[in-house]
């Protein structure tokens, strides 16, 4: 026997008490990176706009178009170096109404400017989805995607032409990309409305000028717009979300209170119903700082063993998942610094449950913990 | 050189404003070898001159020497490991870890002792056997009899081979037969194994196998 299987075997007393707290540590270690998951998604979707690349909108409200006779006006301020359309479809599919991802109306040629597929430029209903939608949905090139129409209604066919591979994780590969001209000819009988513009500059440093002239220009037409960057825009996406970070960030750490108190609560008491057999090593030799440690890594094993599960299965589950809020979001994140926030919020349940036992234990006076109690 | 050494040593508690004068000048001298009963009405403060040689509770005044070693000298750690090594303690209710076999619960005070896990196991199964109970080993308290606990206690207190055993009402929680059997092996201890024993006891059959006997009233010896 060593010193460390006391430990253990004060551990097994309980089993069941020692488990749920376990589990109860595991689960709100769990709940509080999940959480944390939420917003490191959040934050990941916002890096997926550069900060020198602008997007245009309508001033009033991202529902409502724009002419598209904005594009050249737009491309002729100096430091614009191309202008591009995208339009959010916002289709679903009809065989399974719970399937989210993003459907973009874009102008190909000025959207991605470097992709230079035959197929795919070619044909009016040709579309190019993300590798992780087209192995998720076990698609064949070829083959043509029904998708209902919300904002653009009838039943739309697409048949996929290629598929891309996202250089920035954050674009995401759960999108399905068309062309532009298609959704305007089909879904708005030409009247040419752009959703957003998307503008590449020649001079980034030119960026917060560019955005003051191209909004100056439209003041007073019947559209105003309103220019951002691209994370700018994102963020203004993500504050749709209004007070929903700052709420999960409270619910994360009231779970993680609450059960602060449940194992402390539970470490005094185990440790209270050992009262005389502490008096018994005390009298066997055992000295303070002994009795201290055995407490505290009895504490220690329960809350860091639950919270590292609860770190680590958050982290496998939820990446795992590969939800991605109907392609809003990039697929959902749990960082390491996520992952690691949580067991220190695993250790500091553990110190608090275990730190005043311990202290406790250790400074119990021989005589009185060997007193039957009166 | 007596074993222990009591001196005009005073103990008094503290209980809420009022104070509890339990040993007024105490003197009490065991030989090196000596088998003593101490006897003596409940709340006398038997177990209180016990705790005090034992070193785990402090006069509040006067000197208690065991081997040489003033105890009030010595600080909570050097006291921690003195008892781990001079005295073996036997209380009234075992005090057995209930989680732990007959065997560990021997082995543990060898854990504060520098040594390989293998000459702990051995030193605590020749204890066990010494006390007659090397077939129960792996036996958890609660699988042994009053008897068989108390004699468990017996040698969890014998294995590091401490000069003096103090013993608090050792039988007395024990049937007649069982007593018995834990009071040849304390005399057996005494004797062969030159044991120094002070046992506090109710009972005037267990005194007398004690070499001498002594009685505590009223916080002085008579
Ligand atoms: N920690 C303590 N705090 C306050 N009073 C105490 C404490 N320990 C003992 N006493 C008091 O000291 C007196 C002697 O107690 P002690 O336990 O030494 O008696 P005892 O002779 O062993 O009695 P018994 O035969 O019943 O075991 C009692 O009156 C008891 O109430
Ligand atoms: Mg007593």
């Amino acid at each position: 026997m060593k010193l460390l299987s006391l430990v253990l075997v004060n551990l097994g007393r309980n089993k069941r008490r020692t488990i749920l707290t376990l589990l109860s540590v595991t689960f709100a270690i769990f709940l509080y990176c999940a959480l944390g998951g939420v917003l490191d998604t959040l934050a990941e979707s916002i890096k997926v706009g550069s900060e020198t690349g602008l997007v245009t909108r309508n001033k009033i409200s991202l529902v409502f178009p724009l002419p598209l006779s904005y594009r050249d006006r737009i491309a002729a301020v100096p430091g614009v170096k191309r202008v591009s359309v995208s339009n959010w479809f916002g289709g679903r599919d009809p065989n399974d109404p719970h399937n989210f991802f993003a459907q973009l109306g874009v102008d190909a040629a000025t959207y991605m400017p470097l992709y230079r597929n035959a197929a795919f430029m070619s044909e009016q209903t040709a579309c190019v989805v993300g590798e992780a939608l087209f192995k998720r949905m076990k698609w064949k090139l070829g083959q043509t995607v029904p998708i209902n129409g919300t904002i653009y209604p009838g039943s739309w066919e697409f048949t996929i032409r290629a598929v891309y591979r996202a250089k920035r994780k954050s674009f995401g590969e759960e999108n399905l990309l068309f062309h532009w001209k298609y959704l305007d000819q089909h879904g708005m009988g030409g009247r040419a409305l752009v959703g957003i513009y998307v503008l590449e500059l020649s001079d980034p440093a030119r960026a917060s000028a560019i955005t003051r002239e191209v909004d100056a220009m439209f003041e007073n037409s019947a559209a105003a717009t309103r220019t951002e960057t691209e994370r700018a825009f994102q963020a203004g996406f993500i504050s749709m979300y209004g007070n929903v970070p700052f709420v999960l960030r409270v619910i994360g750490l009231a779970v993680v209170f609450a059960i602060l108190l449940v194992a402390a609560n539970t470490m005094a008491m185990a440790i209270r119903e050992r009262t005389s057999e502490i008096g018994v090593l005390k009298t066997l030799g055992f000295e303070h700082g002994t009795i201290f440690r055995l407490v505290l890594i009895e504490a220690a094993v329960i809350t860091l063993g639950g919270g590292a599960l609860g770190a680590l299965s958050a982290k496998l589950l939820i990446e795992g998942s590969h939800f991605n809020a109907m392609g809003f979001l990039p697929p959902m994140t749990v960082r390491w610094s996520t992952v690691t926030a949580g067991v220190g919020m695993a250790v500091l349940i553990g110190a608090v449950s275990g730190l005043i036992p311990a202290w406790q234990a250790s400074r119990l006076r021989i005589v009185q913990a060997l007193r039957p109690a009166e | 050189m007596a074993a222990i050494e009591v001196r005009d040593v005073y103990k008094e508690y503290q209980r809420d404003s009022q104070r509890i004068p339990v040993l007024s000048g105490l003197t009490l001298e065991v030989a090196e070898g000596d088998y003593v009963a101490l006897m003596g009405p409940s709340g006398s403060g038997k177990t209180t001159l016990l705790n005090l040689v034992g070193g785990i509770d402090q006069p509040s005044r006067g000197r208690v020497v065991v081997h040489g070693t003033d105890i009030a000298g010595l600080g909570g750690r050097a006291l921690a490991q003195w008892r781990s090594r001079h005295i073996g303690f036997i209380f009234q209710l075992y005090n057995l870890i209930p989680v732990l076999t007959a065997l560990q619960n021997v082995e543990l005070p060898l854990l504060l002792h520098r040594m390989s896990g293998a000459e702990r196991k051995k030193r605590a199964r020749t204890a066990l056997e010494l006390v007659g109970l090397g077939d129960r080993l792996g036996h958890y308290p609660r699988q042994l009899s009053g008897g068989q606990e108390q004699r468990v206690a017996i040698a969890r207190a014998l294995v590091s081979d401490p000069a003096v055993l103090l013993a608090d009402e050792p039988t007395g929680d024990l049937d007649r037969k069982s007593a018995e059997e834990v009071l040849v092996l304390l005399e057996r201890l005494n004797r062969e194994y030159k044991k120094t024993i002070l046992m506090v006891t109710h009972d005037p059959h267990a005194a007398e196998r004690a070499s001498r006997m002594v009685h505590l009233d009223k916080g002085v010896l008579s």
